[in-house]
């Protein structure tokens, strides 16, 4: 019995996970659009183009290798199951073994690894252009994660998502400089990686600015249809991973009771709703970066990282 | 309680040495003063904290004084200056930004390790705050070190004296200094800057250092 | 007694500070500023009258005393210097008069807080003494306005504020390691009580405020890396300034570093200050010394020997033991009066020959020969040629580290070497040969000169028995 309900929660967030991010994007787009004077698309558009995108034909490019058919479904499947894993209204669900912070973390490298090879597989120029961008931005991004990790694993004793996630829920953590510097690194890390102003245009088709957009510049049909999909999934993961570890009162526990299950859906979609409401404030009252500066800019990040290390690891209290 | 008041000591700390970070980052001239202005206030909080926790009442003032001149004063009078002589704004920095964040690290790690042998200290100031007025210090040298800008080093400079008076005011009860470092820096802003800011305008057509050592007597 | 003396050394100058704020006219304030450091003078010789003391705030100790009579005594010439050479600058119109009442109220604020400085028993407003010293000194040096001025003072006001901002910072550690011992308050910067204690501090924290302090003060000193500020600040401010800083602001920085120097050697587990001083002092005479051979100014060069004499004197200091220190002490008083009467004579020389240059200068022993003289005078004497003063220190440095490290004896003496044959060199050139260019007469005193020059002499020759168990005393209280 236990196990069906176990298999059953699981389950639930995997599909939630899955069915609440295309409304996260529209949620992030509708609130943007209000800012800006604007009406804005309804909050489930979203929805609306995935299906669309699904019904139609998907045009491959005549010298297009296996890879760039297989590269859709590779990047959807290792984004979903990263943050199919990443404890989003109860911690401690029956998979959460595998849900360790490297393991979520090598997850989203393989995705961009194989967005960035089929950017270039088609051999055009914006394809070329674009995961080269993505692969600098990568490059200094990933350091900056991993010194985030590596702060948080400090601080909590273990990897694993659900674990950290019930410290820092129960335990007494205080306000902590390297806690802080941290979530700071981790929000700039989260834009970079995710396609958001001030690194990247979402919205944008224009040469100079593109890098997401430009390696997906071949996809149609239902490949795009999953690389949006992914992509609207990754900003979820993002999202979830900010609040599991920073914020994450009201988690309930898998062992709990229903109610408390369900309360937990509730207060992370409130928390997932702030973090939108934040993102697109964010995004309208910041403007884009020249990409020479994206370079010094993810530098912060890593330094914050860096700092945030240093004064745990030498400091032992701070 | 008093791992909250430690706690809280360090976590403004640690926000006055994120803003002396940033300063490192900027590269407009417009941004290093908000920057500037916004370290400021994080000393004022971190003081006035600091004047809560020890009971102190004369560390109000100085809080007081660093907001309200060197969070609100000095930066608007720098911004005027710059817009009146359309000194030109962007800087022109010796290494790149990159480098001299490493740089910051660098130096934090120094100040850790140089600081870290230090066996035990009297009340109010704790070793770890003892580091990061010194990693502040040190950073503020650096930002001098690596701008060409005659502003943007008396910005490296007056965010080295907020480190100082950071130290000072952990340092209990040391006698009248505190009021003494913010006047001297009250002095040393205002009185002498001022005169040389409008001097060097008056003979050079811009503010770069490496111009005005083109000047020296000395040439070879 | 005591608190006459210490009256005219401090109170009075700071209120005829005022009052020469006020005065418009320069002939009386140039008096006035002449009264008022005889005044002090005056008071620095009554102070010998009285016992030694200390009290919470102020310091009378065999050490102080002799360098506040040597401060206030070169102040007293300096300012007699000042008055005829600043009246030549007005008729020339290179100086306006609107910032000539800030000249003499400035000069009068430096020599106070010096003063103070060199009085004070309480670390805190010792810095406070030499920063507002230091200061004073940078306004003064940019006041001729033009780019050359600017951009000294410029780089003066920021390496002084820099090396301010450092000292600061190691007197608060200072203060955080004396903390634990004294308790809170004064009492932890009082040097009195520190020097007593210093073995119970923690090791740590007083090197750390030791490389702090040296560092700051060291800046003053014009030690080198990080004497860049010196041969501008000299070159380009006013002749009076350049003797007040080489003469002066320089001894009491050093008095500075050597207070903290007495306070740590108390304590054995922290690093010993005295190598690291020898070394600076020795790459400071080195640098200096090759420096000296590609100078052009004239003013610049006697800058470049003033680092190469602090870098002696720090040597020697760092040394050790009576005779080093002995020779240190020696060597500060016998710089201090022969390069300030070097500056007197270059003042007006460069009034003379309307310039700076070395190459604008020569033939002065046939157009000048009482200025050519007493310049001849001045550099042989700093050069290190008996019978003068600065020989006989040189001399006890280089034999006692003779003894002790025979290989840094030599480097010294090859320092010492280097610098006398630029000086030489440079004082043949501008003494004989043609005199070319412009030829004014000048019309000032040549008591200053001529009495620095003597006292130095004297003291080569024969220095007074009680100036020598003056200074023994001394040299046994620095260890």
């Amino acid at each position: 019995m236990e196990l069906i309900v176990g298999l059953f929660m699981q389950g639930l967030q995997m599909m939630l996970v899955l069915l609440v991010a295309p409304a996260l994007v529209g949620l992030v787009r509708k609130v943007h659009a209000r800012l800006l004077m604007r009406r804005g698309p309804s909050i489930f558009q979203p929805y609306r183009d995935l299906l669309r995108l699904t019904r139609k034909e998907a045009l491959v490019a005549k010298n297009a290798s296996w890879l760039f058919r297989v590269a859709p479904y590779l990047i959807f499947s290792s984004v979903w199951v990263a943050s199919a894993l990443v404890p989003t209204f109860a911690t401690g669900l029956i998979f959460n073994w595998l849900a360790d912070i490297l393991a979520i973390v090598a997850l989203l490298a393989t995705a961009r690894f194989a967005m960035a090879l089929a950017g270039m597989d088609v051999g055009t120029s914006f394809g070329g252009l674009g995961s080269s961008r993505e692969m600098t931005i990568s490059s200094l991004a990933e350091p900056a994660m991993l010194m985030i990790v590596f702060t948080i694993a400090l601080v909590a004793g273990t990897t694993q998502l659900s674990a950290i996630a019930g410290f820092m829920a129960h335990q007494p953590v205080g306000l902590r400089v390297s806690l802080g510097l941290a979530l700071v690194s981790l929000v700039i890390v989260a834009v970079a990686e995710n396609a958001r102003i001030p690194v990247d245009n979402p919205a944008t088709h224009l040469e100079l600015t593109m890098i997401h957009e430009a390696m997906v510049l071949e996809y149609s049909g239902r490949h795009l249809a999953l690389i949006e999909a992914a992509a609207a999934t990754k900003l979820l993961l993002y999202m979830s991973l900010i609040i599991c570890l920073f914020f994450p009162f009201g988690v309930a526990t898998a062992e709990g009771a229903l109610g408390a299950q369900f309360a937990g859906i509730v207060i992370w979609l409130v928390k997932l709703s702030i973090g939108a409401l934040l993102l697109a404030f964010g995004e309208t009252v910041v403007a884009k970066m020249r990409l020479f500066r994206v370079a010094e800019f993810l530098g912060v990040a890593l330094v914050l990282g860096l700092l945030s290390m240093i004064f745990l690891f030498v400091l032992k209290g701070l | 309680m008093q791992g909250f008041n430690v706690d809280t000591s360090h976590f403004l700390a640690g926000a006055v040495l994120v803003c002396s970070f940033a300063l490192l980052y900027q590269a407009r001239l417009f941004a290093l003063l908000n920057v500037f202005a916004v370290q400021s206030m994080m000393l004022a909080l971190a003081v006035g904290w600091q004047a809560h926790v020890q009971q102190a009442g004369h560390l109000y003032i100085t809080a007081a004084l660093a907001l309200v001149m060197k969070g609100m004063i000095i930066p608007g009078a720098l911004r005027r200056i710059v817009q009146n002589m359309k000194i030109h704004r962007t800087i022109e920095t010796v290494v790149s930004v990159n480098l001299a964040m490493l740089a910051g690290v660098g130096l934090t790690i120094l100040s850790i390790m140089v600081v870290f042998p230090i066996a035990r200290m009297a009340g109010g100031l704790a070793r770890e705050d003892l580091a990061f007025a010194l990693t502040i210090i040190l950073i503020g040298m650096l930002v001098m070190i690596t701008r060409r800008n005659a502003i943007s080093q008396i910005i490296g400079f007056m965010s080295l004296e907020n480190g100082l008076i950071l130290a000072a005011t952990g340092a209990k009860g040391m006698p009248l200094v505190v009021e003494v470092s913010v006047a001297s820096s009250v002095l040393i802003a205002f009185f002498v800057f001022g005169i040389f800011i409008f001097r060097i305008r008056e003979h050079f057509d811009s503010v770069d250092v490496d111009q005005l050592s083109a000047k020296r007597g000395d040439v070879e | 007694m005591t608190s006459l003396a210490f009256a005219l050394i401090l109170i009075v100058p700071v209120a005829g500070m005022v009052l020469l704020a006020l005065i418009s006219s320069y002939r009386i304030g140039a008096w006035l500023n002449v009264a008022l450091s005889a005044t002090a003078f005056a008071g620095s010789c009554l102070l010998f009258a009285v016992p030694m003391q200390t009290d919470t705030f102020f310091l009378v100790d065999s050490f102080n005393i002799y360098l506040v009579a040597l401060n206030t005594l070169v102040g007293f010439t300096t300012s007699i210097f000042s008055a005829s050479y600043i009246a030549h600058e007005l008729e020339q119109e290179t100086l306006t008069r609107g910032y000539l009442r800030f000249y003499h109220a400035l000069y009068q604020a430096m020599m106070t807080a010096m003063s103070f400085a060199l009085l004070s028993n309480n670390l805190g407003l010792m810095w406070v003494g030499i920063e507002v010293a230091t200061l004073s000194t940078v306004v003064m040096v940019g006041i001729y306005r033009t780019a050359q001025a600017i951009e000294a003072a410029w780089k003066y006001f920021i390496l002084g504020s820099v090396g301010i901002a450092l000292a600061f910072f190691g007197t608060i550690l200072l203060y955080l390691a004396a903390e634990q011992v004294l308790g809170e308050g004064a009492a932890a910067l009082t040097w009195s009580l520190l020097v007593n204690d210093a073995a119970k501090f923690d090791p740590a924290l007083l090197s750390l405020a030791f490389v702090f302090l040296l560092a700051g003060y060291g800046t003053k000193v014009g030690l080198a890396p990080l004497h860049a500020w010196l041969p501008d600040a000299h070159a380009e401010g006013p002749t009076p300034i350049s003797a007040v800083l080489s003469g002066l602001l320089l001894n009491v920085a050093l008095y500075a570093v050597l207070r903290i120097k007495m306070i740590m050697a108390g304590n054995a587990g922290a690093i010993p200050p005295g190598p690291i001083m020898m070394f600076m002092g020795l790459s400071s005479l080195i640098f200096a010394a090759i420096m000296l051979y590609r100078r052009r100014d004239i003013k610049r060069l006697f800058a470049y020997s003033s680092i190469e004499h602090m870098g002696i004197i720090t040597f020697a200091f760092g040394m050790g033991g009576p005779l080093a220190n002995f020779a240190g002490l020696l060597h500060m008083t016998m710089h201090s009066l022969t390069k300030s009467g070097i500056f007197f004579a270059v003042g007006h020389i460069a009034q003379a020959k309307r310039t700076q240059k070395l190459a604008g200068i020569t033939g002065l022993a046939k157009s000048h020969p009482v200025l050519a003289w007493s310049l001849g005078i001045g550099v042989i004497a700093i050069a290190g040629v008996p019978p003068f003063g600065v020989f006989t220190s040189e001399f006890l440095v280089v034999t006692t580290t003779f003894v002790r490290q025979p290989i840094l004896a030599g480097l010294l003496a090859l320092g010492i070497l280097i610098a006398f044959g630029a000086l030489l060199m440079r004082l043949q050139q501008v003494l004989f040969g043609e005199p070319q260019g412009p030829s004014h007469k000048v019309s000032a005193s040549s008591l200053p000169v001529l009495l620095h020059m003597g006292l130095v002499l004297l003291a080569g020759l024969w220095l007074p028995q009680i100036l020598v168990d003056w200074f023994q005393q001394v040299a046994r209280l620095l260890g």
